[in-house]
């Protein structure tokens, strides 16, 4: 029922006139062709975007709200978090988005083996972000700096414990909310890297590594607000 | 006025062909409805689970009632009372009135409307039900387990603090329904952004896909908001974090400000849709072009776009700035504005019309009357001296009723008395029908009516007991909800008697315009044997209006 053989041929930006239709198109039965598909994906995700703006946007007026309000206490909690860190993790996440930006343009042109290869290295690099972030969690533990569970750091004179508190509450909110974005978007990279090398995409229909694009970008934009936000309040 | 009573057209009777394949008959058992992509058998599946859901919610409602049918709180403890009120009100808006006209009417209707053999994502659209239904299984069980005593507002810090009741239950139940109204109205907006058959421009839409975008934009932009809410409270009550717990250094005004970020434009996320629904039956049994179809158009996105700017009006005795309390005041007048331009237009389309009085559009008059009396006294509530009298008192309460009862479920029973022939291929019985809407009318009117004077008199919201002098009022609304009760059971009965034993209905038994009516009842599973094509604005009904338009 997903699979009718309905396309018409030559109406894709990229579509080759001489090209010959793949064997087995994805075109959906809801759709008239490929064209009308790939726009409909495409404005599916920017629409996702959007309502995820306001996902982050919530936490993050509440962040700034007590941040103006506390934000002696607050920038002696974001002195804990390690700059070198956060800015090494900013780096390897801006070369994921590189990568798939080239995957994107090669998906494009039809170079799939590129595409794979692309794919793999911004598997790569998610995990290295994430592998990073871990490291991080796992010095906030030792340090005591865990909102609720284990919040027993000392402070220096003047700082309210409490609010500090508060700021680690939203650190972890915040780039955990981020971290589950980013193991959504490795599993997706996942899923497409598997469908490229079985031959699914070609020039014709490459819209869910578009799409996937899309959103990892997203997910580094979010990453490029948290962490001057987060990290580098005291300058 | 001209009026006429139109029967049920008679050269559609053209009986259902033994034989053709339609999105009921194509298939049959538990899998293939419940593995289903056909928007149309999604509706459905929405439109069973709703209505239990409607049911559940109005069993608190009966409790309530007969609590206070006398003074003192003899039948249920004030404890089981906070229970009652808060989960009729979670119920309610959450699971019946913010879904129901999209999901149901919605879903069965824009792919129609637009000429498109499903929506865009229909994998996605059978994934919302099942986050709906996992949503309410939560909620449901959370009432089962004791249920939660907070308000449906969920107000910080008691919620937090010191409610014993299962409040983190009942709110991963609302926050994973919020999910499936996201996924509901990103399809639809996709689907109507792409989706249109070829020479249906935007202003050749019908008035229900505008409401209908304009509150999937709302859905869009204001779900995520309480979803994240809802999470800072479930993590401020598990771990004590203050995020809004003033003792912990938190703010709970904040609280307000993010709850109501959603959960005012939630009131038109229920009342759009049900505006869309007006429109089109005011149009079709008056036999008459929407007069002025641009502004009623435009009203809907304006609405959208107003109703996010004036959430701070719940909020005039909290101790948010004055200064702030005038701006949303003011705001709050201006988004009446929009609203009022629908209540014109739909009574000059009416004017000069040959009006048939179907059952359908006595709900239509009905909603006209009621949301007109409940925005005229959120008005009242919206001018900042008169709501510290008022607040939080059974004037409030009969305000929002008029809003969400006489509004929104006025129309929904419209628009499915209008549609269910399209949807079931039955005609329901006419007779019952219109009884059933008189005694809604007259039941809903008793029961909220004396609520109004009950509120200004000063008897608060939310305790289950009352001083005595209010008790004839009280008795009033309480008979009011039982004839009311018995209002919504009726159609029950005569829908499910129509499945059978209703007239063949035929593709379009009330001769309307609408892409919906030009292919059979019920329609075949793509919907159209042919893509149709449009050469004409919608709502064209006679010779003189097509050539006006050319
Ligand atoms: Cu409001």
């Amino acid at each position: 029922m997903l699979s009718a053989n309905l396309v018409k041929p030559g109406v894709l930006p990229g579509a080759l006139p001489h090209e010959a239709p793949a064997t087995q198109e994805p075109l959906a039965s809801q759709f008239a062709d490929l064209y009308q598909q790939r726009e409909v994906a495409t404005l599916g995700m920017w629409v996702f975007l959007a309502t995820e703006i306001l996902f982050f946007g919530g936490p993050l007026t509440a962040y700034a709200i007590y941040g103006g309000r506390f934000s002696d206490d607050f920038v002696a909690a974001s002195e804990r978090l390690s700059v070198p860190l956060g800015a090494l993790n900013t780096v390897v996440l801006l070369g994921s988005s590189l990568t798939v930006a080239l995957a994107v343009r090669a998906a494009r042109l039809g170079q799939f083996r590129s595409v794979s290869l692309l794919v793999l290295a911004t598997i790569v690099l998610g995990v290295v972000f994430l592998g990073i972030k871990a490291l991080e969690y796992s010095h906030d533990y030792a340090e005591g700096l865990i909102p609720g569970i284990r919040f027993t750091a000392e402070w220096r004179p003047g700082v309210e414990a409490r609010h500090a508190e508060l700021f680690f509450f939203f650190y972890f909110f915040l780039t955990l909310l981020h971290a589950v974005h980013m193991l959504v978007g490795l599993a997706a990279w996942a899923v497409l890297l598997l469908r490229t090398l079985r031959g699914r995409f070609s020039v014709r229909w490459n819209a869910p590594i578009e799409v996937a694009g899309l959103y990892w970008h997203f997910v580094d934009v979010v990453w490029v607000f948290l962490f001057p936000l987060l990290y580098l309040l005291r300058h | 006025m001209t009026t006429a009573t139109v029967e049920p057209r008679p050269q559609m009777r053209e009986p259902r062909p033994r034989g053709r394949i339609d999105y009921l008959n194509v298939d049959f058992g538990a899998r293939s409805w419940l593995l289903t992509t056909d928007h149309k058998r999604i509706a459905i599946l929405y439109l069973v689970s709703i209505t239990l859901m409607f049911i559940v919610g109005g069993l608190f409602a009966v409790l309530i009632r007969l609590e206070l049918a006398t003074p003192p709180g003899d039948l249920v403890s004030a404890d089981t009372y906070n229970r009652l009120f808060t989960m009729h009100g979670v119920v309610m808006l959450f699971f019946f009135l913010i879904p129901v006209i999209p999901s149901v009417l919605g879903n069965f209707l824009v792919p129609l409307m637009i000429g498109a053999k499903d929506l865009a994502f229909p994998r996605l659209n059978l994934a919302s039900w099942y986050v709906y239904m996992t949503g309410a299984l939560v909620a449901l069980w959370a009432m089962l387990a004791g249920g939660v005593d907070t308000g449906w507002t969920f107000y910080t810090p008691f919620s937090t603090r010191s409610s014993h009741s299962y409040v983190i239950g009942t709110a991963v139940g609302v926050l994973i329904l919020g999910f499936s109204s996201i996924l509901t109205a990103l399809n639809f907006v996709v689907t109507i952004h792409r989706m249109r058959a070829p020479g249906l421009t935007w202003f050749r839409l019908p008035l229900f896909i505008w409401s209908t975008y304009a509150t999937s934009l709302i859905i869009l932009l204001g779900t995520p908001v309480i979803t994240v809410t809802l999470l800072l409270l479930a993590a401020e009550r598990l771990l004590g974090i203050g995020i809004f717990d003033p003792r912990l250094g938190g703010d709970p005004i904040l609280f307000q400000h993010l709850f109501w970020f959603y959960s005012h434009p939630a009131v038109y996320i229920m009342v759009l849709p049900a505006m869309g629904v007006v429109s089109e039956l005011v149009t079709t049994f008056s036999r008459k072009t929407i007069f002025g179809y641009h502004f009623v158009a435009f009203a809907s996105i304006a609405i959208a776009v107003l109703g996010f700017l004036v959430w701070g009006h719940h909020m005039f005795v909290s101790g948010q700035s004055v200064y702030a309390s005038l701006i949303f005041s003011f705001l709050s007048y201006l988004v009446a504005v929009p609203s009022a331009i629908k209540v014109f237009n739909w009574t000059a389309t009416l004017h000069k019309g040959s009006v048939a009085f179907q059952t359908p559009l006595l709900y239509a008059f009905g909603f006209i009357a009621l949301f007109t009396i409940g925005g005229l006294t959120g008005l009242v509530l919206a001018a900042t001296a008169v709501d510290v009298h008022v607040h939080d008192t059974y004037f409030v309460v009969a305000h929002f009723h008029y809003i969400m009862v006489g509004g929104t479920v006025m129309a929904y029973m419209g628009g499915l008395h209008y549609w269910w022939p399209k949807m079931t291929g039955r005609m329901y019985p006419e007779g019952w029908a219109k009884l059933g809407a008189l005694i809604i009318f007259v039941g809903f009117n008793l029961t909220f009516f004396p609520q109004f004077v009950l509120g200004y008199q000063g008897m608060p919201r939310r305790y289950h007991e009352y001083a005595p002098e209010f008790q004839v009022l009280n008795v009033m609304s309480s008979a009011g909800a039982t004839i009311l009760g018995a209002g919504y059971a009726l159609p029950m009965f005569y829908f499910l008697w129509s499945l059978r034993s209703g007239k063949e209905a035929g593709p379009n038994p009330w001769g309307a315009t609408g892409l919906e009516w030009a292919t059979s009842s019920p329609p075949p599973p793509h919907n159209f044997e042919t893509t149709p094509t449009v050469t004409l604005p919608p709502y064209i009904y006679s010779r003189k209006e097509a050539d006006v338009v050319g």
